[in-house]
């Protein structure tokens, strides 16, 4: 007595049998010469295994590449640095996901935040620990200027009184994007360095 | 949710024991003598039934013609609080220091020294904590300018 499975089928069993016969087969047939190991490189001229390049591009690119910021954040647009640090805007993407908490590990400051004299002492220590070559990004109406607390008796109007700044982000605080587009900033200006040329300058 | 005392009914506690103490009594505070303030909060520590044992706040006001400086009382075990003021004057701005009842007041009598300029007798390191001590005036002080 016949059992029906319900369905209509394409193909018999015995047809599904010999087309996936015929598939091994084929691969079996294609298959009789081993590939060549991919080392046929090593054997070619030496002209085409040399990158000529300029010192000076090679230095600033490794630079640029692997800036890692130190760990000095005085007020609130520390917060928005750490979203940049975050997974959503991820700074990695720029080669700096490495916070730095020893200045001497450092290449960049980044200004987050409202300075108090009190507090600028102990943030021109940390600027004079890093070693060279370094950069400052002023973060913040109250990194560029002092902002709102401008006028205040206890405030620093500006990064810029005790460490010289690279690149200005303004904001209150700024976009994350716009911390990303002044870090970029910042890269292309190392890019423009001269290291052995004009007594290092660009 | 802790719980304020009756203003007037502290006050006269604090009149059997202490006359002349309190000199002015309002439903949000009580006003105390500057000079026999220390003897009240001894009194607001150590009284069963009160046993303020934590002072969360002091701050102060400037007021032109005088200081006022707020402090705020509370006790853990009773879950109760009291709001108690103190004036000195502009051309003697000194108040007894709490230093030696409650430790919490030591940072915030500095405080207000530093940026009031209230001095607070007794304290064990009477000196500036906001500003660095070259700095001239009190910057919370309505005529700093």
């Amino acid at each position: 007595m016949e059992v029906s499975s319900g369905r209509e089928h394409l193909y018999s069993d015995t047809e599904l049998d010999l087309l996936e016969g015929q598939v091994i087969e084929d691969l079996k047939a294609a298959s009789q010469e081993p590939i060549s190991d991919p080392d046929s490189w090593l054997d070619e001229e030496l002209s085409q295994n040399v990158l000529l390049t300029r010192l000076d591009w090679i230095i600033n690119w490794g630079r640029r590449s692997s800036m890692w910021p130190v760990i000095c954040f005085p007020a609130c647009c520390a917060f928005e640095f750490i979203s940049v640090m975050g997974p959503r805007f991820d700074m990695g993407r720029f080669g700096m996901e490495v916070l730095r908490a020893s200045p001497r590990q450092a290449d960049l400051l980044i200004t987050a935040g409202t300075l108090t004299w009190k507090m600028a002492p102990n943030v021109r220590r940390i600027y004079n620990q890093m070693a060279e070559p370094k950069w400052v990004i002023a973060m913040g109406a109250c990194g560029i200027s002092g902002g709102i607390f401008r006028s205040s008796y206890n405030v620093v109007p500006g990064y810029n009184r005790i460490v010289p700044v690279d690149v200005y982000v303004p904001g209150c605080p700024p976009r994350p994007e716009a911390l990303l587009y002044g870090i970029q900033m910042l890269q292309k200006k190392i890019a423009r360095r001269g290291n052995f040329a004009n007594g290092g300058q660009p | 949710m802790t719980t304020s005392l009756l203003t007037t009914e502290v006050a006269k506690q604090i009149n059997e024991h202490l006359p002349g103490a309190v000199v002015e009594t309002t439903d949000a505070a009580i006003l105390v003598n500057g000079n026999s303030l220390l003897d009240v909060a001894d009194f607001f520590k150590n009284t069963a039934g009160l046993d303020f044992d934590y002072l969360t706040t002091i701050t102060a006001v400037d007021y032109y013609q005088y200081f006022e400086v707020i402090y705020l009382f509370v006790s853990m075990e009773h879950n109760h609080s009291l709001v108690v003021k103190a004036r000195c004057s502009r051309e003697n701005p000194s108040l007894p220091s709490l230093v030696s009842l409650w430790r919490s007041a030591d940072h915030q009598e500095r405080e207000i020294y530093d940026l009031m300029g209230i001095t607070f007798e007794g304290h064990p390191n009477m000196k500036r904590i906001v500003l660095w001590p070259e700095f001239q005036g009190h910057p919370l002080r309505k005529d700093y300018l």
